[in-house]
Parts: C-alpha cells; sequence; structure tokens
C-alpha cells in the first residue's frame, strides 16, 4: 500500500521549517541538510505510529531532536565548536534589516546554551506553543517557559550592551573583527 | 500544492508566543511598594529589545524556510512515498 498522499503533503510542507530548526541545531547548512534527510527516513520507514490528524510538523520535529541528540553525545566536541560556525551559517539575509545588526544578533544567540537557543526557536520562530515545545523536547511545559525566558534576558543582555555606541564607527569594525577573528 | 497551507496553519502561532510569560512581579504583597528603581525608559527599552528579538529571530529562520523544499529532499520524500509500505 502507497503512502497516503495527504500525508506525504504534510511531511513535504513541513521540510522547509524542518531545515530551519535542524540549521539552528547544527550551526551547519550539509550536516543540517544530512539530519533532514536522515528524519524524513526515519519517519516515513515509521510512518505507521504517526497518528493521523494529529500534530505532524511536532512528530517530525520530535524525531528530527532525538536524532541530533544522539548524534550530540557522539560528537560532542564537534558541536560545540560548531558555535562559532554558527554566526557564520546562514550569510544571506533580509535586506530590511542591517547586515551588522543581523550579524549582531547571529551572534548573541550563538552564544545562548543549546537548551536555551532550542527552546527560544521552537517558541519564537516554528511558532510550537509551549505544550508542544515541551513534548518535543521531552521535558516539561514549566522548562520550556524559564528556557525561553532566560534565552530572552540573555540576548537582550547581549545585544543592549552594543545599543550603548549604536551609531558609532566601532560598532561596525568591531562586527568585522568578530566575524574574521574567530579561531 | 496544499503545502503553503499547511506550512501558515502551523505558523499561525508565531505572533502570541513570544509574549513574556513569567515576567509578573513575583511578590504579590500588598505592603511591598511597587519597586521605585525601574525607570520606564529602561522598561521600554527592554519591550523594545524584547520585540526586535522576535522580530530578528523570525527573519532569520523564515530566511531558510522562504528557501522550500530542496529539490533532493522533495525527490527523497516521493520516492518513499511510492514505495510499497510494509
Amino acid at each position: 500500500m502507497k503512502l497516503d498522499p495527504a500525508i506525504r503533503d504534510q511531511v513535504l510542507a513541513t521540510v522547509p521549517s524542518l531545515r530551519a530548526f535542524a540549521i539552528s541545531l547544527c550551526g551547519n547548512i550539509d550536516r543540517a541538510d544530512d539530519l533532514v534527510q536522515e528524519t524524513l527516513l526515519r519517519a516515513l520507514a515509521h510512518i505507521d505510529s504517526f497518528e493521523p490528524g494529529t500534530n505532524m510538523p511536532a512528530w517530525l520535529f520530535t524525531i528530527l531532536r532525538n536524532l541530533f541528540r544522539s548524534e550530540y553525545r557522539k560528537r560532542r566536541r564537534e558541536v560545540e565548536d560548531a558555535e562559532g560556525r554558527y554566526a557564520e551559517t546562514l550569510k544571506s539575509h533580509p535586506e530590511q534589516t542591517g547586515r551588522v545588526e543581523f550579524e549582531e544578533f547571529r551572534a548573541a544567540l550563538a552564544k545562548l546554551p543549546a537548551d536555551q537557543r532550542e527552546a527560544l526557536i521552537l517558541v519564537g520562530a516554528s511558532g510550537f506553543s509551549y505544550d508542544d515545545a515541551a513534548a518535543i523536547c521531552g521535558c516539561a511545559v514549566g522548562t520550556i517557559k524559564s528556557r525561553v525566558n532566560r534565552a530572552r534576558t540573555r540576548l537582550a543582555d547581549l545585544l543592549a550592551i552594543d545599543s550603548v555606541d549604536d551609531f558609532g564607527p566601532d560598532r561596525a569594525t568591531r562586527a568585522v573583527l568578530a566575524g574574521g577573528g574567530r579561531n | 500544492m496544499g503545502e503553503r497551507g499547511k506550512k501558515d496553519d502551523a505558523m499561525k502561532h508565531r505572533k502570541t508566543n513570544l509574549e513574556p510569560v513569567a515576567e509578573k512581579p513575583e511578590t504579590q504583597d500588598p505592603m511591598a511598594r511597587p519597586a521605585p528603581t525601574t525607570p520606564h525608559k529602561e522598561a521600554r527599552l527592554g519591550r523594545e529589545v524584547q520585540a526586535r528579538i522576535g522580530q530578528q529571530l523570525r527573519a532569520m529562520y523564515n530566511d531558510v524556510v522562504n528557501q522550500g523544499v530542496p529539490q533532493h529532499l522533495a525527490d527523497l520524500v516521493r520516492r518513499l512515498s511510492d514505495q510499497d509500505q510494509d
């Protein structure tokens, strides 16, 4: 029996946000696409365990996160190493946002602990409810809320420091140094 | 082609999810005076920073989302969907 086309379309429709989430976890676009591919293979092999009518994005995000976590344990050093590269990963950026500001934001995001970054992205960017985010991460809703809050506070601190000389020439210089000097 | 609708659907909560959650004052004790040490300016700056964080986060994320489904992943899903399921 072939897969229900409606289910297949739900899977396909989730791929773009799955990639965005994967990149935020891996900090590397090639590894992210490998992770998405592995997630899709795993998901379609076990599609019977998906209950039609339930949340397809949440199901796929859970699989992807679990795959990433098991890989993370194997390659801990490498992933930690990826933090610096995370800011470098997505060089294209929306035109409406200043480039320096955008790079600065990415650098700040890369400084967050993985748990906090993940929670913030699931809730603040992927648009999951706190309940769904908690299910995806396998933790309590209160844990997700506190991770999101800590992430926002930390980001605000990191970005507020820079707003002191928001218009100074030093800002651009520093961004260039921060971007090029990671070794 | 039902993809776009589903995607939008999955993201419809994004506007509201970044509302501050646990930022109410810890103490509801009526004897405790509201902290006079929080100047309005700082509070407003905090909100502006938070709004900017939400905006930047979504911009960065949507940058990838808007790339759509890479061909090799679309092919993979179609190929696996056409196989007989066990």
